[in-house]
Protein backbone atom coordinates (compact mmCIF):
# COMPACT_ATOMS: atom_id res chain seq x y z
CA UNK A 1 0.00 0.00 0.00
CA UNK A 2 2.91 2.38 0.77
CA UNK A 3 4.28 1.92 -2.75
CA UNK A 4 0.83 2.70 -4.12
CA UNK A 5 0.62 5.93 -2.10
CA UNK A 6 4.16 6.98 -3.02
CA UNK A 7 3.41 6.36 -6.69
CA UNK A 8 0.17 8.30 -6.45
CA UNK A 9 1.98 11.23 -4.77
CA UNK A 10 4.66 11.27 -7.48
CA UNK A 11 1.94 11.28 -10.15
CA UNK A 12 0.23 14.23 -8.49
CA UNK A 13 3.50 16.19 -8.46
CA UNK A 14 4.02 15.49 -12.17
CA UNK A 15 0.48 16.64 -12.89
CA UNK A 16 1.04 19.86 -10.90
CA UNK A 17 4.23 20.50 -12.86
CA UNK A 18 2.27 20.05 -16.10
CA UNK A 19 -0.45 22.37 -14.80
CA UNK A 20 2.13 25.05 -14.02
CA UNK A 21 3.54 24.77 -17.55
CA UNK A 22 0.10 25.17 -19.17
CA UNK A 23 -0.69 28.15 -16.93
CA UNK A 24 2.64 29.74 -17.87
CA UNK A 25 2.05 29.00 -21.55
CA UNK A 26 -1.36 30.75 -21.66
CA UNK A 27 0.40 34.14 -21.77
CA UNK A 28 2.73 32.97 -24.55
CA UNK A 29 -0.01 31.69 -26.87
CA UNK A 30 0.18 34.67 -29.20
CA UNK A 31 3.98 34.72 -29.08
CA UNK A 32 4.14 38.15 -27.48
CA UNK A 33 3.11 38.31 -23.82
CA UNK A 34 3.91 42.02 -23.67
CA UNK A 35 1.19 42.75 -26.25
CA UNK A 36 -1.26 40.65 -24.22
CA UNK A 37 -0.51 42.41 -20.94
CA UNK A 38 -0.17 46.03 -22.11
CA UNK A 39 -3.12 48.05 -23.44
CA UNK A 40 -3.52 47.89 -27.26
CA UNK A 41 -2.45 51.55 -27.68
CA UNK A 42 0.96 51.03 -26.04
CA UNK A 43 3.83 52.43 -28.13
CA UNK A 44 6.65 50.31 -29.55
CA UNK A 45 9.10 51.81 -27.02
CA UNK A 46 6.76 50.99 -24.12
CA UNK A 47 6.45 47.42 -25.36
CA UNK A 48 10.24 47.11 -25.65
CA UNK A 49 10.84 48.56 -22.20
CA UNK A 50 8.17 46.30 -20.68
CA UNK A 51 9.65 43.21 -22.37
CA UNK A 52 13.07 44.07 -20.95
CA UNK A 53 11.71 44.75 -17.46
CA UNK A 54 9.63 41.56 -17.33
CA UNK A 55 12.38 39.42 -18.82
CA UNK A 56 10.30 38.42 -21.86
CA UNK A 57 13.46 38.61 -24.00
CA UNK A 58 15.05 35.72 -22.10
CA UNK A 59 14.99 32.18 -23.51
CA UNK A 60 11.61 30.44 -23.11
CA UNK A 61 12.70 27.89 -20.51
CA UNK A 62 14.53 30.51 -18.44
CA UNK A 63 11.23 32.38 -18.26
CA UNK A 64 9.36 29.20 -17.31
CA UNK A 65 11.93 28.47 -14.58
CA UNK A 66 11.39 31.95 -13.17
CA UNK A 67 7.60 31.52 -13.34
CA UNK A 68 7.78 28.15 -11.60
CA UNK A 69 10.00 29.48 -8.82
CA UNK A 70 7.55 32.35 -8.29
CA UNK A 71 4.51 30.05 -8.39
CA UNK A 72 6.01 27.77 -5.72
CA UNK A 73 6.36 30.80 -3.45
CA UNK A 74 2.85 32.02 -4.27
CA UNK A 75 4.14 34.84 -6.46
CA UNK A 76 2.24 35.27 -9.75
CA UNK A 77 3.12 38.96 -10.12
CA UNK A 78 1.02 42.03 -9.46
CA UNK A 79 -2.58 42.36 -10.58
CA UNK A 80 -2.60 44.91 -13.39
CA UNK A 81 -6.04 46.16 -12.37
CA UNK A 82 -5.77 46.19 -8.57
CA UNK A 83 -2.01 46.75 -8.11
CA UNK A 84 -1.91 44.02 -5.44
CA UNK A 85 -0.26 40.59 -5.57
CA UNK A 86 -2.46 38.40 -7.81
CA UNK A 87 -2.06 35.37 -5.55
CA UNK A 88 -3.46 37.23 -2.52
CA UNK A 89 -6.50 38.41 -4.49
CA UNK A 90 -7.34 34.85 -5.52
CA UNK A 91 -6.73 33.31 -2.08
CA UNK A 92 -9.03 35.93 -0.56
CA UNK A 93 -11.86 34.71 -2.82
CA UNK A 94 -11.27 30.98 -2.26
CA UNK A 95 -13.51 30.60 0.83
CA UNK A 96 -16.54 31.92 -1.09
CA UNK A 97 -15.97 29.43 -3.91
CA UNK A 98 -15.45 26.55 -1.46
CA UNK A 99 -18.63 27.53 0.38
CA UNK A 100 -20.64 27.47 -2.86
CA UNK A 101 -19.11 24.25 -4.21
CA UNK A 102 -19.44 22.58 -0.80
CA UNK A 103 -23.12 23.52 -0.50
CA UNK A 104 -23.76 22.29 -4.05
CA UNK A 105 -22.06 18.98 -3.27
CA UNK A 106 -24.05 18.54 -0.06
CA UNK A 107 -27.32 19.18 -1.92
CA UNK A 108 -26.26 16.79 -4.68
CA UNK A 109 -25.36 13.96 -2.30
CA UNK A 110 -28.43 14.48 -0.11
CA UNK A 111 -30.77 14.25 -3.12
CA UNK A 112 -28.94 11.90 -5.43
CA UNK A 113 -28.02 8.97 -3.20
CA UNK A 114 -31.51 8.35 -1.78
CA UNK A 115 -33.04 8.90 -5.23
CA UNK A 116 -30.59 6.48 -6.83
CA UNK A 117 -31.17 3.82 -4.16
CA UNK A 118 -34.96 4.06 -4.32
CA UNK A 119 -34.82 3.95 -8.14
CA UNK A 120 -32.72 0.79 -8.06
CA UNK A 121 -34.72 -0.99 -5.35
CA UNK A 122 -38.08 -0.08 -6.88
CA UNK A 123 -36.91 -0.65 -10.42
CA UNK A 124 -39.42 0.00 -13.25
CA UNK A 125 -42.00 1.61 -10.95
CA UNK A 126 -43.34 5.16 -11.23
CA UNK A 127 -40.77 6.38 -8.68
CA UNK A 128 -37.98 5.00 -10.84
CA UNK A 129 -39.34 6.56 -14.03
CA UNK A 130 -39.85 9.97 -12.42
CA UNK A 131 -36.37 10.06 -10.92
CA UNK A 132 -34.82 8.85 -14.19
CA UNK A 133 -36.56 11.56 -16.19
CA UNK A 134 -35.61 14.24 -13.64
CA UNK A 135 -31.98 13.07 -13.73
CA UNK A 136 -31.96 13.17 -17.51
CA UNK A 137 -33.40 16.70 -17.50
CA UNK A 138 -30.84 17.71 -14.89
CA UNK A 139 -28.03 16.52 -17.13
CA UNK A 140 -29.41 18.40 -20.11
CA UNK A 141 -30.24 21.78 -18.51
CA UNK A 142 -27.53 24.36 -19.14
CA UNK A 143 -26.40 25.77 -15.77
CA UNK A 144 -26.60 29.39 -16.80
CA UNK A 145 -30.15 29.08 -18.09
CA UNK A 146 -31.31 27.25 -14.97
CA UNK A 147 -29.80 30.05 -12.84
CA UNK A 148 -31.58 32.73 -14.84
CA UNK A 149 -34.91 30.86 -14.68
CA UNK A 150 -34.58 30.40 -10.89
CA UNK A 151 -33.94 34.15 -10.54
CA UNK A 152 -36.94 34.86 -12.78
CA UNK A 153 -39.25 32.70 -10.66
CA UNK A 154 -37.95 33.03 -7.10
CA UNK A 155 -36.48 36.55 -7.13
CA UNK A 156 -38.27 38.54 -9.82
CA UNK A 157 -41.72 36.92 -9.77
CA UNK A 158 -42.22 35.84 -6.15
CA UNK A 159 -39.48 37.89 -4.48
CA UNK A 160 -38.67 35.06 -2.06
CA UNK A 161 -34.91 34.81 -2.44
CA UNK A 162 -32.14 37.29 -3.26
CA UNK A 163 -30.71 37.06 -6.80
CA UNK A 164 -27.18 38.19 -6.00
CA UNK A 165 -24.50 38.63 -3.37
CA UNK A 166 -23.21 36.56 -0.46
CA UNK A 167 -23.90 36.73 3.25
CA UNK A 168 -26.89 34.95 4.76
CA UNK A 169 -28.05 31.43 4.02
CA UNK A 170 -30.78 32.77 1.66
CA UNK A 171 -28.05 34.02 -0.64
CA UNK A 172 -26.62 30.54 -0.91
CA UNK A 173 -29.80 28.65 -1.87
CA UNK A 174 -30.31 29.57 -5.54
CA UNK A 175 -26.62 29.48 -6.58
CA UNK A 176 -26.04 26.16 -4.77
CA UNK A 177 -29.05 24.53 -6.47
CA UNK A 178 -27.97 25.90 -9.85
CA UNK A 179 -24.42 24.65 -9.45
CA UNK A 180 -25.42 21.32 -7.91
CA UNK A 181 -28.12 20.13 -10.32
CA UNK A 182 -25.82 18.62 -12.93
CA UNK A 183 -23.81 16.81 -10.27
CA UNK A 184 -27.04 15.60 -8.61
CA UNK A 185 -28.16 14.05 -11.89
CA UNK A 186 -24.77 12.40 -12.47
CA UNK A 187 -24.54 10.91 -8.98
CA UNK A 188 -28.18 9.75 -9.03
CA UNK A 189 -27.66 7.86 -12.29
CA UNK A 190 -24.42 6.37 -11.02
CA UNK A 191 -25.94 5.31 -7.69
CA UNK A 192 -28.85 3.66 -9.51
CA UNK A 193 -26.68 1.67 -11.89
CA UNK A 194 -24.18 0.82 -9.12
CA UNK A 195 -26.94 -0.46 -6.84
CA UNK A 196 -28.54 -2.47 -9.66
CA UNK A 197 -25.17 -4.12 -10.32
CA UNK A 198 -24.65 -5.00 -6.66
CA UNK A 199 -28.24 -6.11 -6.01
CA UNK A 200 -27.99 -8.74 -8.75
CA UNK A 201 -24.88 -10.34 -7.25
CA UNK A 202 -24.69 -13.69 -5.51
CA UNK A 203 -23.90 -12.50 -1.99
CA UNK A 204 -27.08 -10.43 -1.97
CA UNK A 205 -29.09 -13.47 -3.02
CA UNK A 206 -27.37 -15.45 -0.28
CA UNK A 207 -28.19 -12.79 2.31
CA UNK A 208 -31.83 -12.77 1.19
CA UNK A 209 -31.95 -16.58 1.23
CA UNK A 210 -30.66 -16.54 4.79
CA UNK A 211 -33.70 -14.44 5.62
CA UNK A 212 -32.04 -11.03 5.99
CA UNK A 213 -34.77 -8.39 5.62
CA UNK A 214 -35.00 -5.84 2.84
CA UNK A 215 -33.70 -2.74 4.69
CA UNK A 216 -30.47 -4.36 6.00
CA UNK A 217 -29.76 -5.91 2.59
CA UNK A 218 -30.06 -2.54 0.89
CA UNK A 219 -28.32 -0.38 3.49
CA UNK A 220 -25.69 -2.70 4.92
CA UNK A 221 -24.81 -5.14 2.17
CA UNK A 222 -25.50 -3.34 -1.08
CA UNK A 223 -24.78 0.33 -0.39
CA UNK A 224 -21.37 -0.41 1.11
CA UNK A 225 -20.30 -1.91 -2.19
CA UNK A 226 -22.04 0.62 -4.38
CA UNK A 227 -20.31 3.41 -2.43
CA UNK A 228 -16.92 2.78 -4.03
CA UNK A 229 -17.64 4.27 -7.48
CA UNK A 230 -19.64 7.05 -5.80
CA UNK A 231 -16.58 8.14 -3.79
CA UNK A 232 -14.50 8.27 -6.97
CA UNK A 233 -17.03 10.35 -8.82
CA UNK A 234 -17.29 12.81 -5.93
CA UNK A 235 -13.61 13.67 -6.45
CA UNK A 236 -14.11 14.11 -10.16
CA UNK A 237 -17.37 16.03 -9.74
CA UNK A 238 -15.53 18.51 -7.54
CA UNK A 239 -13.69 19.53 -10.70
CA UNK A 240 -17.04 20.03 -12.44
CA UNK A 241 -18.23 22.13 -9.49
CA UNK A 242 -15.10 24.30 -9.35
CA UNK A 243 -15.34 24.82 -13.12
CA UNK A 244 -19.09 25.38 -13.01
CA UNK A 245 -18.60 28.02 -10.33
CA UNK A 246 -17.20 30.28 -13.07
CA UNK A 247 -20.65 30.54 -14.68
CA UNK A 248 -22.77 30.31 -11.52
CA UNK A 249 -20.77 32.99 -9.70
CA UNK A 250 -21.09 35.28 -12.71
CA UNK A 251 -24.89 34.91 -12.81
CA UNK A 252 -25.44 35.38 -9.07
CA UNK A 253 -22.66 37.98 -8.52
CA UNK A 254 -21.14 35.56 -6.01
CA UNK A 255 -17.77 37.01 -4.88
CA UNK A 256 -15.63 33.91 -5.53
CA UNK A 257 -12.67 32.91 -7.66
CA UNK A 258 -14.82 32.15 -10.72
CA UNK A 259 -16.30 35.63 -10.94
CA UNK A 260 -12.90 37.19 -10.18
CA UNK A 261 -11.32 35.29 -13.07
CA UNK A 262 -14.05 36.17 -15.57
CA UNK A 263 -13.65 39.85 -14.64
CA UNK A 264 -9.86 39.49 -14.85
CA UNK A 265 -10.19 38.06 -18.38
CA UNK A 266 -12.39 41.00 -19.43
CA UNK A 267 -9.81 43.40 -17.93
CA UNK A 268 -6.89 41.50 -19.53
CA UNK A 269 -5.52 41.11 -15.99
CA UNK A 270 -3.61 37.91 -16.77
CA UNK A 271 -1.54 37.52 -13.58
CA UNK A 272 -4.86 37.09 -11.73
CA UNK A 273 -6.13 34.64 -14.37
CA UNK A 274 -2.94 32.58 -14.07
CA UNK A 275 -3.09 32.51 -10.27
CA UNK A 276 -6.79 31.51 -10.34
CA UNK A 277 -6.37 28.73 -12.90
CA UNK A 278 -3.33 27.40 -11.06
CA UNK A 279 -4.99 27.43 -7.63
CA UNK A 280 -8.24 25.80 -8.79
CA UNK A 281 -6.37 23.10 -10.71
CA UNK A 282 -4.11 22.43 -7.70
CA UNK A 283 -7.16 22.15 -5.45
CA UNK A 284 -8.62 19.56 -7.81
CA UNK A 285 -5.38 17.53 -7.85
CA UNK A 286 -5.14 17.62 -4.05
CA UNK A 287 -8.76 16.60 -3.49
CA UNK A 288 -8.38 13.68 -5.88
CA UNK A 289 -5.24 12.57 -4.07
CA UNK A 290 -7.19 12.59 -0.80
CA UNK A 291 -10.07 10.69 -2.45
CA UNK A 292 -7.65 8.03 -3.66
CA UNK A 293 -6.24 7.61 -0.16
CA UNK A 294 -9.78 7.26 1.25
CA UNK A 295 -10.48 4.77 -1.47
CA UNK A 296 -7.78 2.41 -0.23
CA UNK A 297 -9.65 2.19 3.07
CA UNK A 298 -13.00 1.53 1.37
CA UNK A 299 -11.74 -1.04 -1.09
CA UNK A 300 -9.36 -3.63 0.39
CA UNK A 301 -8.54 -4.94 -3.10
CA UNK A 302 -6.46 -1.81 -3.74
CA UNK A 303 -4.58 -2.14 -0.46
CA UNK A 304 -3.17 -5.44 -1.63
CA UNK A 305 -1.60 -4.03 -4.79
CA UNK B 1 -21.90 -17.07 -48.42
CA UNK B 2 -23.34 -13.59 -48.65
CA UNK B 3 -21.44 -10.76 -50.24
CA UNK B 4 -19.58 -8.79 -47.47
CA UNK B 5 -21.16 -5.45 -48.43
CA UNK B 6 -24.65 -6.93 -48.36
CA UNK B 7 -23.92 -8.55 -45.03
CA UNK B 8 -22.68 -5.24 -43.62
CA UNK B 9 -25.85 -3.54 -44.79
CA UNK B 10 -27.99 -6.23 -43.19
CA UNK B 11 -26.17 -5.86 -39.86
CA UNK B 12 -26.66 -2.14 -40.03
CA UNK B 13 -30.38 -2.61 -40.67
CA UNK B 14 -30.71 -5.03 -37.77
CA UNK B 15 -28.93 -2.56 -35.52
CA UNK B 16 -31.18 0.33 -36.63
CA UNK B 17 -34.24 -1.78 -35.89
CA UNK B 18 -32.98 -2.63 -32.40
CA UNK B 19 -32.23 1.05 -31.77
CA UNK B 20 -35.64 2.15 -33.06
CA UNK B 21 -37.37 -0.26 -30.67
CA UNK B 22 -36.11 1.87 -27.80
CA UNK B 23 -38.77 4.54 -27.80
CA UNK B 24 -36.72 7.15 -25.93
CA UNK B 25 -33.79 6.70 -28.34
CA UNK B 26 -36.13 7.01 -31.30
CA UNK B 27 -37.61 10.17 -29.79
CA UNK B 28 -34.10 11.56 -29.28
CA UNK B 29 -33.17 10.74 -32.87
CA UNK B 30 -36.28 12.52 -34.17
CA UNK B 31 -35.53 15.61 -32.04
CA UNK B 32 -31.92 15.70 -33.27
CA UNK B 33 -33.06 15.27 -36.88
CA UNK B 34 -35.55 18.14 -36.55
CA UNK B 35 -32.96 20.46 -34.96
CA UNK B 36 -30.49 19.56 -37.69
CA UNK B 37 -33.03 20.09 -40.45
CA UNK B 38 -34.09 23.46 -39.01
CA UNK B 39 -30.44 24.56 -38.76
CA UNK B 40 -29.72 23.55 -42.36
CA UNK B 41 -32.91 25.07 -43.76
CA UNK B 42 -32.85 28.15 -41.48
CA UNK B 43 -33.35 30.73 -44.26
CA UNK B 44 -36.36 28.77 -45.55
CA UNK B 45 -38.18 28.15 -42.26
CA UNK B 46 -37.36 31.41 -40.49
CA UNK B 47 -40.27 33.91 -40.54
CA UNK B 48 -37.97 36.97 -40.30
CA UNK B 49 -34.38 38.07 -40.92
CA UNK B 50 -32.61 37.25 -37.62
CA UNK B 51 -30.60 40.48 -37.89
CA UNK B 52 -33.48 42.72 -39.03
CA UNK B 53 -34.10 45.40 -36.40
CA UNK B 54 -37.50 46.98 -35.97
CA UNK B 55 -37.21 49.62 -33.27
CA UNK B 56 -40.95 50.39 -33.31
CA UNK B 57 -41.66 46.82 -32.24
CA UNK B 58 -39.12 46.41 -29.44
CA UNK B 59 -39.71 43.89 -26.63
CA UNK B 60 -43.03 42.63 -28.04
CA UNK B 61 -44.36 39.69 -25.97
CA UNK B 62 -44.94 36.27 -27.56
CA UNK B 63 -47.93 35.91 -29.89
CA UNK B 64 -50.34 34.42 -27.34
CA UNK B 65 -49.79 37.35 -24.95
CA UNK B 66 -49.87 40.08 -27.56
CA UNK B 67 -53.12 41.66 -28.72
CA UNK B 68 -51.64 42.23 -32.16
CA UNK B 69 -51.67 38.47 -32.78
CA UNK B 70 -49.10 35.99 -34.03
CA UNK B 71 -46.81 38.26 -36.06
CA UNK B 72 -43.87 37.43 -33.78
CA UNK B 73 -44.75 33.99 -32.34
CA UNK B 74 -42.05 34.17 -29.62
CA UNK B 75 -41.91 37.96 -29.34
CA UNK B 76 -39.11 40.39 -30.17
CA UNK B 77 -35.92 41.43 -28.39
CA UNK B 78 -34.60 44.84 -27.26
CA UNK B 79 -33.80 45.78 -30.87
CA UNK B 80 -37.10 44.53 -32.26
CA UNK B 81 -35.54 41.40 -33.78
CA UNK B 82 -37.77 38.34 -34.07
CA UNK B 83 -36.91 35.83 -31.32
CA UNK B 84 -38.08 32.77 -33.27
CA UNK B 85 -35.86 33.70 -36.23
CA UNK B 86 -32.88 34.17 -33.91
CA UNK B 87 -33.53 30.88 -32.11
CA UNK B 88 -33.64 29.11 -35.50
CA UNK B 89 -30.43 30.70 -36.75
CA UNK B 90 -28.79 30.18 -33.34
CA UNK B 91 -28.85 26.44 -34.00
CA UNK B 92 -26.20 26.91 -36.70
CA UNK B 93 -23.17 28.01 -34.62
CA UNK B 94 -24.18 25.55 -31.87
CA UNK B 95 -24.26 22.53 -34.20
CA UNK B 96 -21.26 23.67 -36.23
CA UNK B 97 -19.10 24.01 -33.12
CA UNK B 98 -20.55 20.76 -31.77
CA UNK B 99 -19.74 18.67 -34.84
CA UNK B 100 -16.35 20.25 -35.59
CA UNK B 101 -15.05 20.16 -32.00
CA UNK B 102 -16.23 16.58 -31.49
CA UNK B 103 -14.46 15.51 -34.71
CA UNK B 104 -11.18 17.14 -33.61
CA UNK B 105 -11.23 15.81 -30.05
CA UNK B 106 -12.54 12.45 -31.23
CA UNK B 107 -9.70 11.94 -33.71
CA UNK B 108 -7.06 13.13 -31.22
CA UNK B 109 -8.50 10.90 -28.49
CA UNK B 110 -8.78 7.91 -30.84
CA UNK B 111 -5.09 8.22 -31.80
CA UNK B 112 -4.01 8.67 -28.17
CA UNK B 113 -6.15 5.76 -26.98
CA UNK B 114 -4.94 3.41 -29.73
CA UNK B 115 -1.26 4.19 -29.06
CA UNK B 116 -1.68 4.09 -25.29
CA UNK B 117 -3.52 0.79 -25.24
CA UNK B 118 -1.53 -1.00 -27.94
CA UNK B 119 2.02 -0.04 -26.99
CA UNK B 120 1.54 0.34 -23.23
CA UNK B 121 4.69 1.03 -21.18
CA UNK B 122 6.23 4.50 -21.41
CA UNK B 123 3.90 5.60 -24.24
CA UNK B 124 0.91 4.76 -22.04
CA UNK B 125 2.47 6.46 -18.99
CA UNK B 126 3.16 9.71 -20.83
CA UNK B 127 -0.26 9.88 -22.50
CA UNK B 128 -2.14 9.07 -19.31
CA UNK B 129 -0.21 11.71 -17.33
CA UNK B 130 -1.08 14.21 -20.07
CA UNK B 131 -4.71 13.17 -19.61
CA UNK B 132 -4.47 13.77 -15.85
CA UNK B 133 -3.00 17.23 -16.47
CA UNK B 134 -5.80 18.04 -18.89
CA UNK B 135 -8.46 16.86 -16.44
CA UNK B 136 -7.01 18.92 -13.58
CA UNK B 137 -8.13 22.16 -15.24
CA UNK B 138 -11.60 23.53 -14.67
CA UNK B 139 -12.53 23.24 -18.35
CA UNK B 140 -14.53 26.41 -18.83
CA UNK B 141 -11.94 28.55 -17.01
CA UNK B 142 -9.09 27.26 -19.15
CA UNK B 143 -11.20 27.77 -22.29
CA UNK B 144 -12.09 31.37 -21.48
CA UNK B 145 -8.49 32.16 -20.46
CA UNK B 146 -7.16 30.89 -23.79
CA UNK B 147 -9.95 32.51 -25.84
CA UNK B 148 -9.36 35.73 -23.89
CA UNK B 149 -5.73 35.76 -25.07
CA UNK B 150 -6.36 34.64 -28.66
CA UNK B 151 -9.58 36.63 -29.19
CA UNK B 152 -12.99 35.05 -29.78
CA UNK B 153 -13.73 33.66 -33.25
CA UNK B 154 -15.44 30.56 -34.59
CA UNK B 155 -12.09 28.90 -35.40
CA UNK B 156 -10.59 29.66 -31.98
CA UNK B 157 -13.64 28.28 -30.18
CA UNK B 158 -13.67 25.06 -32.20
CA UNK B 159 -9.91 24.64 -31.76
CA UNK B 160 -9.94 25.28 -28.00
CA UNK B 161 -12.85 22.94 -27.28
CA UNK B 162 -11.56 20.33 -29.76
CA UNK B 163 -7.99 20.23 -28.46
CA UNK B 164 -8.95 20.11 -24.78
CA UNK B 165 -11.70 17.44 -24.90
CA UNK B 166 -9.72 14.39 -26.06
CA UNK B 167 -9.29 12.67 -22.68
CA UNK B 168 -12.60 10.80 -22.47
CA UNK B 169 -12.15 9.36 -25.98
CA UNK B 170 -8.58 8.31 -25.18
CA UNK B 171 -9.64 6.53 -21.99
CA UNK B 172 -12.55 4.67 -23.56
CA UNK B 173 -10.59 3.65 -26.68
CA UNK B 174 -7.63 2.61 -24.53
CA UNK B 175 -9.88 0.36 -22.46
CA UNK B 176 -11.31 -1.24 -25.60
CA UNK B 177 -7.83 -1.76 -27.10
CA UNK B 178 -6.55 -3.41 -23.91
CA UNK B 179 -9.18 -6.13 -24.19
CA UNK B 180 -8.98 -6.53 -27.98
CA UNK B 181 -5.17 -6.73 -27.94
CA UNK B 182 -5.21 -10.09 -26.21
CA UNK B 183 -7.64 -11.69 -28.67
CA UNK B 184 -6.44 -14.48 -30.96
CA UNK B 185 -7.00 -12.73 -34.27
CA UNK B 186 -4.65 -9.93 -33.20
CA UNK B 187 -2.00 -12.37 -32.03
CA UNK B 188 -2.42 -14.26 -35.30
CA UNK B 189 -1.89 -11.07 -37.31
CA UNK B 190 1.20 -10.23 -35.25
CA UNK B 191 2.57 -13.75 -35.66
CA UNK B 192 2.16 -13.42 -39.43
CA UNK B 193 4.42 -10.36 -39.27
CA UNK B 194 1.79 -7.70 -39.97
CA UNK B 195 3.16 -4.26 -39.10
CA UNK B 196 1.95 -2.56 -35.91
CA UNK B 197 0.25 0.37 -37.64
CA UNK B 198 -1.61 -2.01 -39.93
CA UNK B 199 -2.80 -4.12 -37.00
CA UNK B 200 -3.94 -0.93 -35.29
CA UNK B 201 -5.80 0.52 -38.27
CA UNK B 202 -7.19 -2.65 -39.89
CA UNK B 203 -7.94 -4.85 -36.89
CA UNK B 204 -8.10 -2.85 -33.67
CA UNK B 205 -9.65 0.45 -34.78
CA UNK B 206 -12.85 -1.10 -36.20
CA UNK B 207 -13.39 -2.92 -32.91
CA UNK B 208 -12.77 0.18 -30.77
CA UNK B 209 -15.09 2.28 -32.92
CA UNK B 210 -18.35 1.38 -31.13
CA UNK B 211 -17.49 2.82 -27.70
CA UNK B 212 -15.91 5.80 -29.47
CA UNK B 213 -19.17 6.53 -31.30
CA UNK B 214 -21.18 6.45 -28.08
CA UNK B 215 -18.77 8.86 -26.38
CA UNK B 216 -18.79 11.17 -29.41
CA UNK B 217 -22.58 11.34 -29.43
CA UNK B 218 -22.87 12.11 -25.72
CA UNK B 219 -19.95 14.56 -25.87
CA UNK B 220 -21.71 16.56 -28.57
CA UNK B 221 -24.32 17.52 -25.96
CA UNK B 222 -21.60 18.75 -23.61
CA UNK B 223 -19.89 20.76 -26.37
CA UNK B 224 -23.15 22.50 -27.32
CA UNK B 225 -23.64 23.57 -23.70
CA UNK B 226 -20.04 24.84 -23.58
CA UNK B 227 -20.47 26.79 -26.83
CA UNK B 228 -23.57 28.44 -25.35
CA UNK B 229 -21.76 29.15 -22.07
CA UNK B 230 -18.89 30.83 -23.95
CA UNK B 231 -21.36 32.94 -25.98
CA UNK B 232 -23.19 33.76 -22.75
CA UNK B 233 -19.93 35.13 -21.29
CA UNK B 234 -19.31 37.15 -24.47
CA UNK B 235 -16.42 34.91 -25.57
CA UNK B 236 -18.27 32.92 -28.23
CA UNK B 237 -19.18 33.73 -31.83
CA UNK B 238 -19.53 37.50 -31.78
CA UNK B 239 -22.70 39.54 -32.33
CA UNK B 240 -24.67 40.31 -34.41
CA UNK B 241 -24.56 36.58 -35.38
CA UNK B 242 -27.34 35.06 -33.25
CA UNK B 243 -26.17 32.47 -30.72
CA UNK B 244 -28.31 30.85 -28.01
CA UNK B 245 -25.87 31.87 -25.28
CA UNK B 246 -25.61 35.43 -26.58
CA UNK B 247 -29.42 35.77 -26.65
CA UNK B 248 -29.55 34.56 -23.04
CA UNK B 249 -26.98 37.16 -22.02
CA UNK B 250 -29.08 39.89 -23.71
CA UNK B 251 -32.24 38.57 -22.10
CA UNK B 252 -30.74 38.58 -18.62
CA UNK B 253 -30.74 42.39 -18.69
CA UNK B 254 -34.50 42.47 -19.38
CA UNK B 255 -35.40 39.67 -16.98
CA UNK B 256 -37.83 41.70 -14.87
CA UNK B 257 -39.71 43.20 -17.83
CA UNK B 258 -39.44 40.76 -20.74
CA UNK B 259 -39.14 37.13 -19.61
CA UNK B 260 -39.32 35.71 -23.14
CA UNK B 261 -35.89 37.03 -24.15
CA UNK B 262 -34.01 34.64 -21.87
CA UNK B 263 -36.55 31.81 -21.81
CA UNK B 264 -36.74 30.65 -25.45
CA UNK B 265 -33.04 30.40 -26.33
CA UNK B 266 -32.57 28.38 -23.13
CA UNK B 267 -35.41 26.06 -24.13
CA UNK B 268 -33.72 25.62 -27.52
CA UNK B 269 -30.49 24.51 -25.82
CA UNK B 270 -32.44 22.18 -23.55
CA UNK B 271 -34.31 20.54 -26.47
CA UNK B 272 -31.15 20.04 -28.56
CA UNK B 273 -29.10 18.70 -25.63
CA UNK B 274 -31.89 16.47 -24.33
CA UNK B 275 -32.43 14.99 -27.81
CA UNK B 276 -28.75 14.20 -28.17
CA UNK B 277 -28.56 12.70 -24.65
CA UNK B 278 -31.60 10.48 -25.24
CA UNK B 279 -30.22 9.29 -28.56
CA UNK B 280 -26.73 8.76 -27.07
CA UNK B 281 -28.12 6.79 -24.11
CA UNK B 282 -30.06 4.56 -26.50
CA UNK B 283 -27.00 4.11 -28.69
CA UNK B 284 -24.97 3.04 -25.66
CA UNK B 285 -27.62 0.63 -24.40
CA UNK B 286 -27.93 -0.95 -27.86
CA UNK B 287 -24.26 -1.10 -28.82
CA UNK B 288 -22.38 -1.47 -25.58
CA UNK B 289 -24.49 -1.73 -22.41
CA UNK B 290 -21.44 -2.34 -20.21
CA UNK B 291 -19.87 1.01 -21.15
CA UNK B 292 -19.76 3.27 -18.08
CA UNK B 293 -19.96 6.88 -19.17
Amino acid sequence: MTTYLVRRLAQSLIVLLGVSFVVFFILHLTGDPAAVLLPPDASAEDLQRFRQAMGFNDPFFVQYGRFLRGALQGDFGQSIRHGEPAFGLVVERMPATFELSGAALVIALALAIPAGIVSAVRRNTTVDYVSTVVALLGQSLPTFWLGIMLILVFSVHWGWLPSSGRGRIEHLILPAITLGLFTTARIARLTRSGMLDVLSQDFIRTARAKGVGDPPVVWKHALKNAAIPIVTIVGIELGTLLGGSVITETIFAWPGVGRLSVQAIYNRDYPVVQAAVFLLASTFVLVNLVVDVLYTYLDPRIRLR
Amino acid sequence: MAHPAAQGRREWLAFSRRLARRRTALFGAVVVAVVLAVALAAPLVSPFDPLGQDLENRLKPPGWQDGAGYIHPLGTDHLGRDILARVIFGARPALLVGVAAVLISGVLGMIAGLLSGYFGGPVDDVLMRLADIQLAFPFILLAIAVIGVLGPSLVTIIAVIGVSSWVIYARVVRGAVLSIREREFIQAAQALGVRDWRVLVRHILPNAFTPWLVVATLDMARVIVIESALSFLGLGVQPPTPTWGGMLADGRVYLSTAWWLATFPGLAILVAVLGINLFGDGLRDTLDPRLKI
